[in-house]
Order: C-alpha cells, then sequence, then structure tokens
C-alpha cells in the first residue's frame, strides 16, 4: 500500500541483537495492545494509562510457561512515534528470551515489521510536522534513487537474471490464458488448460522454492548452523566442544545470557560457521551427571538444525541412546562413535541399523583422532547437500526478496490448489497473477501500490 | 470554369434555434446513449447528427457484445441506457462465449441485423420525451469564459445549452483511404466533420490523429457456404437486457449463422506482392491504428510464419444479403481487394459490393478529461466514444452514457458520478483514459480489469441498478425487480448453507464415488459441497429438498456463481477493500504541484498534466513512482 492507514500490528526488535544487557521488543499497529495482553501477566494493558511503563512477566499461553521478566511501556495513539497504539517490552538482552518473546508475539496476531516500517508508518500517518516531513521528503528521495540502485546493485546479477526468466515464463502462460479469453474464437493460440498450468506452475514452484532454499542457506552463514552436542553423559560431549573450540579457527562470541538462557558459542568448522546451543548443559554436565542427560538434549535437539549425537564406543549401547537415535531420526544429523581408542563394546550392525542412511563418524576425540573427517562431513552436508540445487551460486539473502519469494511460493500453492478443486483457468490465473507481479517486485519490473514498502527498506530496522 | 463557379459554396445566415439543458452532437453509439440518458433524467435535450441515416449506425462489425464488450453492454443495461435492449429487439444470431471458462469471462455477443439496430434505436429517440433529433453539422462550439455554452451549426442555428456533449466519432476531419485513393469522408461515405475539429484546436484542445479500418463486404448469393464452415447461433436462451422475457428468445432455426473459412499462402502472397501500394506500409496512413484488431496486410507483414488467417462471414442484416468479412480488414487498393477477396476459399466468386478502407479522424487525447468526461480546459463540455480514443460501439456507448449522466447532472445542478475501477469495466476504462492516455485505439480487454472476477456480465445488474435507479434512469419497478432477484438469492444461499448432506445419505456417497470422490465422513453443508466441480444447482435437489418456490435460471445462476468461486471472490473483494482507502484520498483540484517540494520532475510533470482526482488514480500515472505518492500523500494530509 502507498499509503499505508491498514494498521495492521508489526513487531521487531528494536535493539541490536546479541548486544545488550536489555532488549526491546517494539509492537505498533492497530491490535498492539491486545496482542501484549495475550502473553503478558501483569496489570491489564488494556487498562493502563498510557505513557505507563508496567512491570510483569511474558509467559507463552499454550504451555504457561514463563517467558521472562520484563517491563511493559503501554503508549497509546495518536501521540506515539507511529501514531498508532505502540508497546514496547524489555527484556533480558538474551538472543533465545528476545527470540522467544518475539516468536510469541509473531504467532499472536502481529507481523514482522519490515526494514524502516515504523518510521515509514511515522511518516504516512502524518506525525512528522512540516519541517520535518520535508526532511523525510529528501531524505526519501535520497533514497528511493539509492535504494532502486542499491535494489538492483544488491541483486546479484545472476538472482535477477533467474527472477526474469521465471516472470518471462509465466507472462507466457498469463498471455496465453488471457489470449484464450479475450480472443476465444481465434485459432492462433493454443488453449491453455489448468492442465498445462498446473505443469507450469509446478516447474515455477520448484525454481522458487530452491531459490528459498539458498535464502535459509543464506541466513545460516549469518547467523550460524544451531547445532546441538548430544548424547548420554560421559559420552564425550564436552571434550567434542573443547575440541572444536580451542582450535586456532574458532570464533569464540560468548553470547550473554541471564540465568535463564542458554550459552551459545560459535565456531567455524571447516567454512561452516556453528551456533553450538546449550553448551552450557554440556558443561554442567561434568557436575551433576544426574540431572542433566536425555531430557535437556531432547529440548537442545528442537532448536538445532544440525545434530551431533555422540555414542560411547567403549560401552554396550544403552536405551537411552536408542532413545536418542530415535528421536533424531528426521533432524540432519552425525552419529560419531567416540571413544575408539577404547576397546569396542557397542554392536555395530545394530548401531548401523540405527542409524540408517546418515552420517557414522568414528573418533577418539582425547587422541584427536577423526576430527578432521567430522568437519568434511559437516561443510559436506552444509555445501553440497544443504544447497542443492544452489542456481549458479545465487543466494537470497535481503529479507524483503526472502519474504515476497514465499509470498510468491504461496501464490503457486493457490494455483495449484485451485487446479485441484477444479477451477476453471482464469479464476486459477489469478494467483498466477499476483505471483508475477510478487517476483516483480523484486526486481523492481513491475509497478504495484506496494512497491513503496521496498523504499522503505533503506530505514534502518526497528526505527 | 464553368463547373467550379457551380460548385461555389457559402455560408449559412446565423439565427437563435432555441435553447436546451443539454446539446449531444454525434448520434452514433455514444451520442444515442448520451442524449436518450440526459432526456431521461428530465433535461430538455438535443441531438444533432451529421445524418439521420447514420443514428446508431455499424459502419464495422454487424456485431455487439464479446469479451469485455459484453459485460459493457450488461452495464449500460443496468444504469439504464439502451444499447441493451436494442440489440436484444434486433440481433440476428446469439452466442455465449468462453462458456468452458470461469464465469467472470463468459461473454455474450449478437450478431446485429445492422439495419434494424440502427431504425430501432432511431425509434426509440424520436419517442422520447424531452429529446429532439435534428440533421445538422455543428461548426463550433459557444464558448465564453471557459465555459461552453451551446454549439453553431451548419445550418445557422444557434443553440444554447448548460452542457454539451461531443460524440463525433471518426466523422472529425475524418479521411478515407484506399490504396492510393484518399478523400475527405465519415464513416461509410457519410460527411465529415471538419470545422468542428479547426474550433477545438483554436479552443486550445490537444488533438492526436487515430486510424481504424473496415474489411469489404460481398453479395452473400456469390459466396460458397458449403467450402466454409457453418457457425450456429447457441439454443440456450440468452439476453443482454435485464428486461427482455425469456420467451421472446429467437430458436436457432430463427437465427442466422456465420461462415468460418480461412485466408491461405496463394492470399499470403498476393498481399506480399503488392505491399507498396498497401497505404499502411507506404507511408500514406499516418494515424496510429489499433493492435486489437490489424487489417489482414499488417497480420500478414507482423506474423510472417502463420500460413492461414481465420476470416469470419458475417451477415449484415435480414433485409439484406449483404455480408461482412470479418478478419479481412484492409485498405489496399479495390483491384486488390478484389483479388485478396477472391483468393479465400468459399469466396472465389464472391462479389464485391464496397471496398474495404482505412480511416484517419481526430482524438481529443484523453488527459484532457476528468473522470466525469467532461473537459479541463472547457467547463460543461463532455467528450464520449471515438473522440477519446476508443474503438468499438459498447465502448463508446458505455462512455456516451457516462457523458450523457454527467452532463445532465451538470443541467440539473446535481454531483458529477463516476464509477470506479472496482464497480464497472465501464469504471476501469475510462480511468485507464483519463490516467493512462492511450497511443492507439482503445479497446477493453478482460485483462485490463483487476478486479475481473468481481465485474461479471451475470452480476451487472446487482452491481449497477441502485446506481442507475439513484440517477433517475432505472424505474422502481425495475429496481424492485431487481432487489427481488436479489433477496432470492440471498435467501436460497442462505437455506444452502444450513441444508446438510449426511455421510450416512447411501445415494450422496454413490454419486461421489462415481466422480472418483471419498465418501463423506462428515455432514457437509450443501453450500460446501457445490464447490465441488462436479456439483451444479441442479444436481444438489437430487439429495435435498428443493426451495419453496422454483427459482428462476439467474437466480440459480447467481447461487452457483457466488457460492462455487466464494474464495475467490473475497480474495478480490478485499483487494478493491485495500485500494479504497487510496481511491477516498481526494487530491485537492487547486493543487500547485510546484509548491509540493521533492516531486521528481517526470512525477510533477506527470501530475501536472492529468491531474488525478484521487491518489489512487496518481498512482496509476506511469512516470509517477512510489516515492511521489507517498510525498503527496503527506502533502494533502496537511
Amino acid at each position: 500500500m502507498v499509503a499505508n492507514t491498514d494498521n495492521d500490528t508489526i513487531v521487531a526488535i528494536s535493539t541490536p541483537i546479541g548486544e545488550g544487557g536489555i532488549s526491546i521488543i517494539r509492537i505498533s499497529g492497530d491490535d498492539a495492545i491486545k496482542v501484549a495482553k495475550k502473553i503478558y501477566h501483569g496489570k491489564d494493558l488494556a487498562k493502563v494509562h498510557t505513557n505507563t511503563i508496567n512491570y510483569g512477566h511474558i509467559i507463552d499461553p499454550d504451555t504457561n510457561e514463563e517467558v521472562d521478566e520484563v517491563m511493559v511501556s503501554v503508549m497509546r495513539a495518536p501521540h506515539t512515534y507511529t501514531c498508532e497504539d505502540v508497546v514496547e517490552i524489555n527484556c533480558h538482552g538474551g538472543l533465545l528470551a528476545t527470540n522467544r518473546i518475539l516468536q510469541l508475539v509473531l504467532s499472536y496476531g502481529a507481523r514482522m515489521a519490515e526494514p524502516g516500517e515504523f518510521t515509514k508508518r511515522a511518516f504516512l500517518n502524518g506525525r512528522l510536522d512540516l519541517s520535518q516531513s520535508e526532511a523525510v521528503m529528501d531524505l526519501i528521495r535520497a533514497k528511493t534513487d539509492k535504494s532502486m540502485k542499491v535494489a538492483l546493485n544488491q541483486l546479484d546479477g545472476n538472482l535477477s537474471h533467474l527472477i526474469r526468466h521465471l516472470r518471462k515464463d509465466i507472462l507466457d502462460v498469463l498471455a496465453q490464458v488471457e489470449v484464450n479469453i479475450d480472443y476465444p474464437e481465434y485459432d492462433a493460440v493454443e488453449e491453455m488448460t489448468t492442465k498445462m498450468l498446473k505443469e507450469k506452475a509446478i516447474d515455477i514452484r520448484q525454481r522458487i522454492e530452491s531459490l528459498l532454499k539458498t535464502a535459509k542457506q543464506g541466513k545460516v552463514l549469518r547467523e550460524g548452523l544451531a547445532t546441538a552436542i548430544i548424547g548420554r553423559p560421559n559420552v564425550g560431549k564436552s571434550s567434542l566442544l573443547n575440541s572444536l573450540l580451542h582450535e586456532d579457527k574458532a570464533i569464540v562470541t560468548n553470547v550473554a545470557g541471564t540465568t535463564r538462557d542458554v550459552i551459545e558459542e560459535y565456531v567455524n568448522v571447516d567454512g561452516v560457521p556453528l551456533k553450538l546451543i546449550d553448551t552450557a548443559g554440556i558443561r554442567d554436565t561434568n557436575d551433576t551427571v544426574e540431572k542433566i542427560g536425555v531430557d535437556r538434549s531432547k529440548k537442545a535437539l528442537n532448536a538445532a538444525d544440525l545434530v551431533l549425537l555422540l555414542i560411547d564406543n567403549s560401552a554396550p549401547l544403552t536405551d537411552e541412546d536408542r532413545e536418542l537415535l530415535a528421536a533424531t531420526k528426521d533432524k540432519q544429523r552425525i552419529v560419531i562413535l567416540n571413544k575408539t581408542d577404547l576397546p569396542d563394546k557397542v554392536d555395530r550392525n545394530e548401531l548401523k541399523q540405527l542409524v540408517g542412511q546418515d552420517h557414522l563418524i568414528e573418533t577418539s576425540i582425547v587422541n584427536n583422532e577423526g576430527m578432521s573427517q567430522l568437519g568434511q562431513t559437516i561443510s559436506h552436508m552444509f555445501f553440497d547437500q544443504g544447497i542443492e540445487n544452489s542456481q549458479n551460486n545465487v543466494m537470497v539473502t535481503n529479507a524483503r526478496h526472502i519474504g515476497l519469494l514465499h509470498q510468491a511460493d504461496d501464490a503457486l500453492g493457490d494455483v495449484l490448489k485451485g487446479i485441484k478443486d477444479g477451477m476453471p483457468v482464469d479464476l486459477v490465473q489469478i494467483d498466477m497473477t499476483r505471483c508475477w507481479d510478487l517476483l516483480g517486485e523484486i526486481t523492481g519490473d513491475s509497478y504495484q501500490d506496494e512497491l513503496l514498502d521496498q523504499l522503505f527498506s533503506q530505514f534502518c530496522l526497528g526505527k | 470554369m464553368k463547373s467550379a463557379e457551380a460548385l461555389k459554396t457559402s455560408d449559412a445566415v446565423q439565427y437563435e434555434g432555441g435553447d436546451y439543458d443539454v446539446i449531444v452532437v454525434g448520434a452514433g453509439h455514444a451520442g444515442s446513449e448520451a442524449a436518450l440518458a440526459a432526456a431521461r433524467m428530465g433535461n430538455k435535450t438535443l441531438l444533432v447528427t451529421i445524418s439521420l441515416e447514420m443514428v446508431a449506425f455499424m459502419p464495422c462489425n454487424p456485431s455487439v457484445g464479446g469479451p469485455a464488450k459484453g459485460i459493457v453492454v450488461r452495464e449500460i443495461d443496468a444504469l439504464g441506457g439502451e444499447m441493451g435492449h436494442n440489440i436484444d429487439k434486433t440481433y440476428v444470431q446469439m452466442r455465449m462465449l468462453n462458456t468452458g471458462k470461469g464465469p467472470a469471462v463468459r461473454a455474450l455477443r449478437a450478431q446485429a441485423d445492422k439495419h434494424a439496430y440502427h431504425r430501432q434505436m432511431k425509434l426509440t429517440i424520436e419517442k422520447q420525451p424531452n429529446l429532439t433529433l435534428r440533421q445538422a453539422t455543428v461548426d463550433q462550439l459557444i464558448v465564453e469564459d471557459g465555459v461552453c455554452k451551446g454549439v453553431i451549426t451548419n445550418t445557422g442555428a444557434r443553440y444554447h445549452a448548460k452542457a454539451v456533449v461531443l460524440t463525433v466519432g471518426t466523422a472529425a476531419r475524418g479521411k478515407i483511404i484506399i490504396g492510393e485513393l484518399q478523400y475527405q469522408s465519415g464513416p461509410n461515405n457519410s460527411k465529415s466533420a471538419v470545422k468542428l475539429s479547426e474550433n477545438l484546436e483554436k479552443l486550445g484542445f490537444d488533438l492526436e490523429r487515430f486510424k481504424t479500418g473496415t474489411p469489404p463486404r460481398v453479395n452473400g448469393n456469390t459466396i460458397h457456404y458449403d467450402e466454409t464452415e457453418e457457425q450456429p447461433g447457441d439454443q440456450e436462451v440468452h439476453h443482454f437486457s435485464f428486461d427482455t422475457p425469456d420467451s421472446h428468445y429467437l430458436s436457432v432455426s430463427d437465427q442466422i449463422s456465420c461462415w468460418l473459412t480461412y485466408t491461405n499462402p496463394g492470399t499470403h502472397n498476393l498481399i506480399r506482392a503488392n505491399l507498396d501500394r498497401a497505404p499502411m506500409f507506404s507511408g500514406v496512413i499516418k494515424g496510429v491504428g489499433p493492435r486489437y484488431c490489424p487489417s489482414i496486410e499488417d497480420k500478414i507483414v507482423r506474423f510472417a510464419d502463420k500460413d492461414r488467417h481465420q476470416v469470419f462471414l458475417e451477415p449484415e442484416g435480414r433485409d439484406t444479403d449483404e455480408w461482412y468479412l470479418d478478419g479481412l480488414s484492409t485498405s489496399m487498393p479495390e483491384e486488390i481487394q478484389q483479388k485478396i477477396v477472391h483468393s479465400v476459399k468459399g469466396l472465389e466468386d464472391a462479389e464485391l459490393m464496397r471496398p474495404g478502407y482505412a480511416i484517419e479522424y481526430d482524438v481529443v487525447a484523453p488527459y484532457q478529461l476528468h473522470p466525469t468526461l467532461e473537459t479541463k480546459l472547457v467547463k460543461n463540455l463532455y467528450t464520449a466514444g471515438q473522440t477519446n480514443g476508443t474503438s468499438g460501439y459498447e465502448e463508446a456507448a458505455g462512455q456516451g452514457l457516462i457523458a450523457g449522466i454527467n452532463a445532465g447532472l451538470r443541467a440539473l445542478g446535481k454531483k458529477p458520478f463516476v464509477l470506479k475501477r472496482s464497480d464497472a469495466y465501464i469504471g476501469v476504462m475510462i480511468d485507464d483514459l483519463v490516467t493512462k492516455g492511450t497511443k492507439e485505439p482503445y479497446r477493453l480487454l478482460t485483462s485490463r480489469a483487476e478486479y475481473r472476477l468481481l465485474l461479471r456480465h451475470d452480476n451487472a445488474d446487482f452491481r449497477l441498478m441502485a446506481k442507475g435507479h439513484a440517477i433517475g434512469l432505472v424505474s422502481d419497478e425495475r429496481y424492485a425487480k431487481m432487489e427481488a432477484k436479489k433477496q432470492q438469492v440471498e435467501a436460497e444461499i442462505a437455506r444452502l448453507k444450513s441444508e446438510k448432506l449426511k455421510p450416512n445419505d447411501q445415494a450422496v456417497n454413490n454419486f461421489i464415488q462415481q466422480h472418483g470422490d471419498n465418501p463423506l465422513k462428515d455432514a457437509v453443508t450443501a453450500a460446501d459441497f457445490i464447490k465441488r466441480p462436479y456439483v451444479d444447482y441442479q444436481t444438489l435437489l437430487k439429495f435435498i429438498p428443493g426451495p419453496n418456490q422454483d427459482l428462476d435460471r439467474h437466480v440459480i445462476e447467481q447461487v452457483e456463481i457466488q457460492l462455487k468461486y466464494a474464495g475467490y471472490i473475497k480474495k478480490e473483494e478485499q483487494k478493491v477493500e485495500r485500494m479504497k482507502r487510496m481511491e477516498n484520498k481526494r487530491i485537492p483540484a487547486n493543487i500547485d504541484y510546484d509548491q509540493v517540494d521533492g516531486l521528481a520532475t517526470e512525477g510533477r510533470q506527470k501530475l501536472e498534466k492529468i491531474r488525478p482526482e484521487t491518489l489512487a488514480q496518481a498512482s496509476r500515472i506511469s512516470g509517477v513512482n512510489p516515492a511521489d505518492i507517498a510525498i503527496l500523500s503527506v502533502y494533502i494530509r496537511k
């Protein structure tokens, strides 16, 4: 929308991520207070005065679990930055807590703000006075010309080429449908049937989805591949952790957390950044073997993109091992049979059966044996299998592009659903056109009223 | 020198012709609708035409409707216009196109008896109270201080009015071209209007030069029909007008078939060999022609690899054996035209009755218009139809109706009437014209409408009749009839939402399985069940009780469409809703774009030229970018 009076509720983390002791999650829009209220225990936010700050807790309404202790500011329209209702949640600055709260806000009715969207709303809602608005106009002017250029520069030549190619293919389909409609009696064009449309839609969808896979890859490169090291007590988790961390190439970033946060550490293994989850838990295991173990490992599993599951070669498989093997069956995993320096006690046949097609590596971490194989395996999984179909090394990294590709993907989903439901071709085509428009917004080739949103992506997120 | 003496001309002495509320200049499809609308709204109206024989004449295709255009006819009818009635009374064949596609693009098309169509419209105009039909050529507008106050005819009459509508079509400085032959002429060798164009230029209007054309006509007695394919009309009943009873529908045997044949490589070679004599390519024709209905020489040059093109043979009427060769539009020399015709299968011996021709004419560049079709330059002056750069009878009639309504409203001192893009194809067309302009004769296509599924021909009555009623063009009785239909549709939909089909109904499950679907697990409402592709309303009635009263086919059609396509309809409605917020942001009429800081130069120039009325309209102007819109949006809020 050009003038966004469509006050749907948006949210973003408005403090730099991972730095500072406190994070602020800002929510703006008609439902800001309603959304916050759903996940907040404390005073009734609907009744508190405007411009007040309130102590309470964020809870997950599904589990009633307490997520964090927070201060919540409530500012009512119109005297706020965006001229809309604004709620700011001040929480402990740990990445996990902040993200968890953000996720909750998102799942209770807000959507992720686009870059610069708060400022954009302030601007469009006429919050800025004459001189200010003139300044912003200049800014927009500068940003516009620049952002178009930047957007185009940012677009890897290959990406825009791919998108234009996709659009051309879609346009061919659309044109054929349109000709059939507007010139039904003319025999020059083959009748475009939903069957043909289906083939095209599937083809285009596959191409979009493989682009989206690269987006995931790009995210991993930026944020690290969430990796859990799991295994029953005393299999060598902390040895593995130390081995990974003590290598020269380790990037040691100790993300500060509260007591409730889980420590994360970053390492670079053969070019793949790993974000090791719950390293505190691993370290704890040395002291309190009984308390920690399978339960904690399972928890770490949920957040992991990659699982390193350790098995003790010097002892027969236990039920705990089997349970962890079963629990990680659907995950990307590497099973590490450790302590090969000690006598083999594991039934290899059973283990191989349980590991199936997944990677199985043998190590003696204390002797530094098998570590390079582990590194290679991770790298291989990530770069060769992970980026399958990497389409000329195109990688989508821009959040706006990713969002548009997701929407285009959804539109194609609707196309296929329509075909399945037996809808006539001209209705199915409505969603195909939408897909075309969305892709055009990536390359700036289609003029859409929503295109304004792109221009503001030059503003920094959250303000 | 004697002959020159004999042809010497002189001007008439002027006299006062009288006072009117509205004067309409030109009585083609636009002018007829404009004049009837103004008169029916209670305005004393004068309709001036160059020739009474040209009232609602069809100088080109003897047909009305088709994709997008057929929907316009229904829209005109719903608003209280005449085209739907007129064609329902004078068609020789009726066909529904796109029946295999969705409801949004189904299109009704009629072959017209063009002479009957003209006579019927002329009669309707003659009988219309408040309306005077006169033959004369308007040479000049009476304009004082930028306000149009009347017209002056070649016969010297000075007619005064509160509003004037110009619908002069291809008569505006019209020139016919056939090969090397060129002469001043309106359509079908009628008189062209030269002085009016000069007057408009003098008033400061930017006129453009467009071109259109028509194919040759042949004597049907000399066509070998057995060499061609028959294209009969539909047996199923269709009408354009809401008011036409089904009992009036002609049986297939009472309809006249069209026939289909093709050009061939021989035809194409013939044309290629004579391209140097084609005015289209020799540089003689300067006007811009439509891509949408190209001449045969254009088709052969642009699509060189095609070895045949369709030619539809269409009857011009019941009381004539003249046939129209749809697909052979040409401005080649008559001699070549004859050979082209004879090269086509079935037309080997066809006698040419009239040659095809190209016609160049003046167009008022439509950026000079408000969405009401009033000119920005001269107040109380409206233009419509080909004058605004469109092609097609339906496009002309749709604009004529809007121009007539607005001229009538102005004369009555009432607020103007504008259809939005989400209201009607007519709204799409006018918005396109005044916002984007057109570089070639503009034809409506369904793809021009972004809310195509909402702008269906089957719901034109629901969309527009209330508006027509408010304007005074739809009688209370007719309006009540539409409301009753609407209520029946709503009641039946509500009923189907409460009626359920149960999993233990073996007949239902047998039926479902016959169509390869899984039997019901839970009860479903009839409203959900009808969404399945193999279920229609009549099938549904096998499994649930029928309604209390029998429903007519129009009601059933609505129930089916509204339920079957509910998901898509809702999506489009949401799109409209989003755009509405911008449609509602009006830009002040007196805005000085030089005072708006930050606009890009191109954006500023375009905004100044088009002077959009709403932010939404501004956003549709090419060259105005989103940043300009954002800046404008803040500026107008100040």
